[in-house]
């Protein structure tokens, strides 16, 4: 109903547009080539001032709800902290994420280091531990995925162990690698394995039999099936997978850094918990969730880019 | 090369067919026994689940039969290879590659560096490049060469699938349904293409159609399935309208209209209770 207001001025450029196309592309016009640019100037000025409100109006439905609902989350937040139970309040916070953020890379020694510090030695442990999950438990996905017999080999074992919780393996780490960094890696690696392995196991399982058969009548090398099929059409399942992973191992390190200490955003949390300062709490909390939302829509940017339309459908 | 070679090209006796099911095992062929004569055009026609798609698999190689054998060029059907080439039915491109990409793929394996171990030398990337330009230039796709399946019409994802059968210079041309998913001008159009081809090629074609008029038009021998469970060849009819055809003077040619009926009086009189056994 909205949009047909805009109907007619819309049309109206559309139709100019279309002349005006029409003009350029017929060579055997001359005559019309020279007023083409004119009337193509002139069919773009109603264009933009026609759109210009219905764009608006998208952008405004756009924006609106998200914005209701931070402020729903301000709201509740602000109930809470009003019964005095030593939450602060929004306002506060915001003034402290403001000096916090105002010098995000200061370092004073192991225990006091600026949020920025935190979170990129926090990256650093997931980029190592799930770059190290990823080169293991992709090629495995694809051997799973490829042979029965591998499959029905490993599937116990990943049903056993993908249930259990990261923090359980914390202490493994620590026995064996006798450190607490390589411990925090190690878990990362073993709670991000299990979803890059799945989904690349399933997503080989799942090249349609069409694009085998392919394979099979042209008797395509196995290296060439890998590059030319297999891979291609697996890599959409393989990005769920990374994207999963990438999310598990976000998760984990806050959890791990706890236990662990040194620096990094989950350590922090802890330390300024023992400083009873819960301002900084707060707004680590909002920076753990806004760098795991960067890493989902940069991983999710990546798949839509490497996905083709007849592999979604 | 002898005459008995050259009439019984391909020869299938005694294949029978059976898949393990849920329910146990379920016949779907018996008995066939047939021979196609290199150089020949057959069309294999019947209604929809008579395994028309079962048969062509088994001279692809795609699946063995349970009993029975298949030669080709008097060697055993063993699996599917480049020398019996398929036109799938949904084209089959891998839509991450272009057009020409799709094609080079199986001239790549059949003429290059992997493919000519018996003697012939492998040849370079101009020749190979060459080849698939052909290829593409048979079908009319030059100019779509460098898009992606996702770019171009259904009609045209079928022919660079048919540029991709002819590239690999098949022994036999097997096509599933080629044209099943058309409409029916690009059908009529990529049908005439196809006899122009073959006519040039002088290719061994084997086709699935369930189109009466499309079988009368391309084949020298239309074989007519009988319905399934446990099909079986119950007619195989010889067309012999001289060639080159043309759809439109066929129209009304007694000789077409008459082997059109000799089709469809065996699909729609004699094999017409389809859906009496389904029910």
């Amino acid at each position: 109903m909205v949009s047909a207001v805009f109907h007619s001025p819309l049309d109206a450029s559309i139709a100019a547009k279309a002349a005006a196309q029409a003009a350029l592309s017929s060579p055997s016009a001359a005559p019309l080539k020279v007023a083409a640019p004119a009337a193509n100037a002139s069919a773009v000025a109603p264009v933009v001032s026609a759109r210009q409100p219905f764009d608006w109006r998208a952008l405004w439905l756009r924006i609106v709800p998200p914005v209701l609902g931070i402020a729903l989350l301000v709201l509740v937040w602000a109930l809470v902290a009003s019964k005095g139970n030593g939450i602060p309040t929004p306002a506060e916070t915001f003034k402290q994420a403001i000096t916090i953020f105002s010098d995000p890379f200061y370092s004073n020694g192991p225990n006091d280091q600026g949020v920025g510090w935190n979170v990129l030695s926090s990256l650093q442990r997931v980029a190592m531990g799930f770059g190290m999950a990823a080169l293991v438990g992709i090629p495995l996905g694809f051997l799973i995925g490829r042979f029965t017999f591998l499959s029905r080999m490993f599937n116990p074992l990943i049903s056993l162990l993908r249930p259990v919780s990261p923090l359980a393996w914390l202490p493994i780490g620590l026995l064996v690698f006798k450190g607490a960094n390589p411990a925090a890696i190690w878990t990362i690696f073993i709670c991000s394995i299990w979803p890059m392995v799945i989904n690349t196991a399933v997503g080989v399982q799942r090249v349609p039999s069409d694009y085998m058969n392919v394979a099979r009548v042209l008797n395509l090398s196995e290296w060439k099936i890998i590059t030319k099929i297999l891979f291609p059409a697996v890599l959409p399942y393989m990005l769920t997978g990374v994207r999963l992973a990438v999310g598990t191992a976000w998760l984990v390190i806050v959890a791990a850094e706890m236990l662990t200490g040194g620096v990094g955003i989950g350590f922090w949390v802890w330390d300024e918990w023992n400083n009873l300062n819960v301002k900084n709490i707060i707004i680590a909390i909002f920076v753990i969730g806004i760098v795991g939302l960067v890493l989902e829509a940069a991983l999710i940017k990546l798949a839509t880019a490497f996905t083709f339309e007849e592999v979604k459908a | 090369m002898n005459d008995h070679l050259t009439s019984k090209y391909i020869a299938i006796s005694g294949v029978e067919q059976t898949f393990k099911t849920a329910k146990g095992p379920f016949v779907a062929l018996r008995d066939i026994n047939l021979s196609v004569a290199k150089g020949e055009f057959v069309t294999l026609i019947g209604h929809s689940g008579c395994g028309k798609s079962t048969l062509l698999n088994l001279i692809a190689g795609l699946t063995t039969p349970t009993q029975g054998t298949l030669l080709c060029a008097n060697r055993e059907i063993a699996g599917p290879g480049p020398e019996r080439a398929v036109v799938f039915q949904n084209h089959s491109l891998l839509p991450w590659l272009t057009c020409f990409e799709n094609v080079y793929l199986a001239v790549e394996r059949v003429f290059g560096a992997s493919g000519r171990v018996n003697g012939m030398p492998a040849e370079n990337k101009a020749q190979l490049r060459a080849r698939t330009d052909a290829a593409l230039a048979l079908v009319g796709l030059t100019p779509a060469a460098q898009k992606r399946p996702g770019e171009i019409s259904g009609g045209m994802k079928q022919r660079v699938g048919i540029a991709r059968a002819l590239s690999m210079e098949p022994k036999v041309l097997l096509m599933d349904e080629p044209f099943g998913a058309l409409d029916a001008l690009t059908r009529a159009k990529l049908q005439d293409e196809l006899l122009d081809i073959v006519a040039r090629t002088h290719s061994t074609v084997v086709m699935v159609t369930h189109d009466v008029d499309e079988a009368v038009l391309l084949s020298d021998r239309i074989v007519m399935l009988t319905n399934g469970p446990a099909a079986t060849i119950g007619e195989v009819l010889t067309v012999n309208l001289p060639r080159p055809r043309s759809r439109v003077t066929l129209a009304e040619d007694p000789q077409y209209l008459q082997a059109r009926k000799g089709v469809i009086d065996f699909l729609y009189t004699r094999q017409s209770h389809v859906e009496k056994l389904a029910a």
